[in-house]
């Protein structure tokens, strides 16, 4: 029975990596840019919602506060793509990773200066109520991480597979110039992933501030949604979430059965294995490149 | 306009273009050994601070801007020098034969690291060595009867050519020892950049395809820079975990990686200076911000409150606007200026234009 509450709050947590993964791998996926920003965007998607919410800033009702914050965090996104990300155009990859650390940068500085650096709570309507399924309490923020998680990334996966705006995405990350003789609209295609990548990631962080707290610095944990990203084979949306979840359970199964100090270390031990033994990932999408 | 003639194949190969280069950078050296004498002890330990940055900045510039290797976790590869040395003191070593085995032992590590690395490319080795960055805080406090764990370590004063060098004690001395390894590794470089070694680092980077169809031996020449460029890393671990006196596992946290990184994109990739340059940011900006702040507070009152983050804030936006604007950091922004007074009335805005490419991915579906 332990084990069994010990993987459902690990899975809680795993999704939270598994969405802010997930914004890692659609703008991956449609812009082949690697955003190390995803975390910290998180984080503010976290803090905007706070400041809307929560009764010492804005105060507004919670389902009223939700599309102000996804819709802000949104056109964020876009003017994100629209000022810094699209100059990057024809630049090397490593460029833009520099650039995407920096901008992590300068967003903790802001939310930091706009909300302080004390670690807040969201209030939110399902805070401190609790699921009993025989046996097993489950809070109900956990069990809707859960299912808001597999939802978003089975809609997503759906967008990217069947829509035709998905496939042009895809278009155009795998070859911007034939895609743009095609047709496809390169630069909004480019734009709209960037605000859904914003909208992910404020998800995420709704999610994650009604589970626990943030602070500024809770956008490093982006740095182990990464490791799930990569896990999971960066590219692949299921691989995306699949990655969060076995780096969400082993997190908490490592502390309870090796030692306290290895649940740090598991996730990163793992994530070394699989790029030395599987360099693209448990879900690979790399055949190898022909000259 | 300064016109340099060609009379001999070895001008080609010399370490500088001509004698006035030559006597430049000689009067910057005199400067620079005479700094105890014209900078108070303060400044001089930030200047010493700038020099350790360099080495590391160096070590590292060997990697990413020549070998085209993007690494966010050379902390751990100073953490690793720092230790060695320190450790291999306590040991009673002495330090002029602990100083280069801990680099060595430093650079063999990143050497083996690099093996398994080799299979991978751009942001997959990004995060592979940031991993490692993470991983390495991790591993200090777990190997604690080694590495002191959390309570850390404390540097002794070490002896050189029979003087005892302390960073508190003897900052002059501590300064020229500093100086001393700039300058050996410096020279290094430069002498590997013209090698066939170095060529072929070059070569790795604009084309692998290419490189090895010149003959490049790929994976061979990836691990010696590899092996190369933690090597000078460690050694700048090392004067680091001396400079600071005292150091534990967060000392060289992943931040420090990301920094030295960003410190080497500011500074100019691909070329010496611009360790050099990034590391004058590097080191002077929290001065420069705490100077600045107190000139804000002085005009408009009271506003001299401290601001956690600031530094990096605006570290931050320095280096979005050095990438947007300036993709070849401060060294390239010096070329320009150079070039523009070089060819004074000749100078065309577009001499620089660097080709664009259109992306393709390796992935299929």
């Amino acid at each position: 029975m332990d084990n069994l509450q010990l993987l459902i709050s690990g899975l809680a947590n795993g999704c939270v990596y598994g969405l802010i993964a997930l914004g890692f791998v659609l703008i991956y996926k449609a812009t082949e840019a690697v955003n190390f920003a995803q975390g910290d965007l998180m984080m503010l998607g976290a803090f905007i919602t706070i400041g809307l919410t929560n009764t010492e800033y804005m105060g507004l009702p919670f389902w009223m506060a939700l599309p102000i914050s996804l819709g802000l965090m949104a056109v964020l996104g876009y003017l994100l793509d629209r000022f810094l990300i699209r100059k990057m155009f024809g630049e090397s990859q490593t460029s833009v990773v520099i650039l995407t650390i920096a901008l992590g940068f300068v967003i903790r500085f802001a939310a930091g200066l706009i909300w302080g650096h004390e670690p807040q709570t969201l209030q939110n309507p399902l805070a401190g109520k609790e699921l009993a399924l025989g046996g097993l309490v489950l809070g109900m923020e956990d069990v809707a991480v859960i299912i808001v998680t597999v939802l978003l990334t089975w809609s997503l996966y759906v967008f990217f597979s069947k829509t035709k705006m998905g496939l042009a995405m895809q278009g155009a990350s795998q070859n911007q110039l034939a895609a743009y003789y095609m047709g496809v609209p390169v630069k909004q295609v480019q734009g709209l992933i960037w605000a859904l990548g914003g909208v992910v990631a404020c998800v995420a962080g709704i999610l994650f501030a009604a589970k626990g707290s943030v602070d500024p610095a809770t956008g490093l944990i982006g740095i182990k949604a990464f490791a799930a990203a990569v896990i999971g084979g960066f590219g692949s949306l299921p691989g995306a979430l699949a990655g969060g979840l076995i780096v969400g359970v082993i997190e908490p199964f490592a502390s309870r059965y090796i030692a306290a100090g290895y649940s740090q270390i598991a996730p990163y031990a793992l994530l070394l294995a699989v790029l030395i033994f599987r360099p693209h990932g448990l879900f690979s999408q790399v055949r190898t490149k022909k000259v | 306009m300064r016109i340099v003639f060609k009379t001999d194949y070895m001008q080609d190969i010399r370490p500088w273009k001509d004698g006035y280069q030559l006597s430049l950078y000689l009067l910057l050296l005199a400067v620079a050994i005479a700094a105890p004498w014209w900078l108070d002890d303060f400044y001089l330990g930030e200047l010493t601070n700038v020099l350790i940055w360099a080495i590391a900045g160096l070590g590292l510039m060997v990697l990413t801007g020549h070998t085209g290797q993007a690494s966010l976790g050379h902390a751990a590869f100073l953490a690793i020098g720092c230790y060695a040395n320190i450790i291999l003191v306590e040991a009673g070593v002495p330090f002029m034969i602990a100083f280069p085995v801990a680099g060595l032992i430093t650079g063999i590590i990143g050497a083996t690291v690099a093996v398994p690395a080799l299979r991978l490319h751009g942001i997959y080795l990004a995060i592979f060595t940031l991993a490692m960055s993470i991983l390495m805080d991790d591993i200090i406090v777990l190997a604690e009867p080694i590495t002191g764990g959390v309570a850390g370590k404390y540097a002794p004063p070490v002896g050189v050519f029979g003087f005892m060098v302390d960073r508190w004690g003897t900052p002059n001395e501590f300064y020229w020892l500093t100086l001393g390894v700039v300058v050996l590794v410096t020279l290094g470089y430069i002498n590997l950049l013209r090698a066939p070694l170095g060529r072929s680092f070059i070569a790795v980077r604009d084309s692998e395809v290419s490189a090895q169809a010149m003959g490049v031996d790929i994976s061979r020449t990836k691990t010696i820079s590899f092996g190369l460029s933690c090597m000078v890393t460690g050694w700048a671990g090392a004067l680091m975990g001396l400079y600071a006196g005292a150091f534990n596992n967060e000392t060289f946290s992943v931040v420090i990686s990301i920094q030295l990184l960003m410190m080497i994109v500011i500074g100019g990739l691909g070329s010496i200076h611009g360790a050099f340059f990034g590391a004058i940011v590097i080191g002077f900006l929290p001065q420069f911000l705490s100077i600045s702040k107190e000139y804000v507070g002085a005009v408009f009152g009271g506003s001299t409150v401290a601001i956690p983050g600031l530094e990096f804030g605006i570290f931050g936006m320095i280096l979005i606007a050095f990438i947007l604007f300036e993709p070849m950091g401060i060294y390239g922004r010096w070329l320009k200026i150079r070039t523009w007074f070089e060819l004074f009335p000749f100078y065309r805005k577009d001499m620089f234009k660097r080709q664009k490419s259109y992306l393709k991915t390796e992935r299929l579906r």
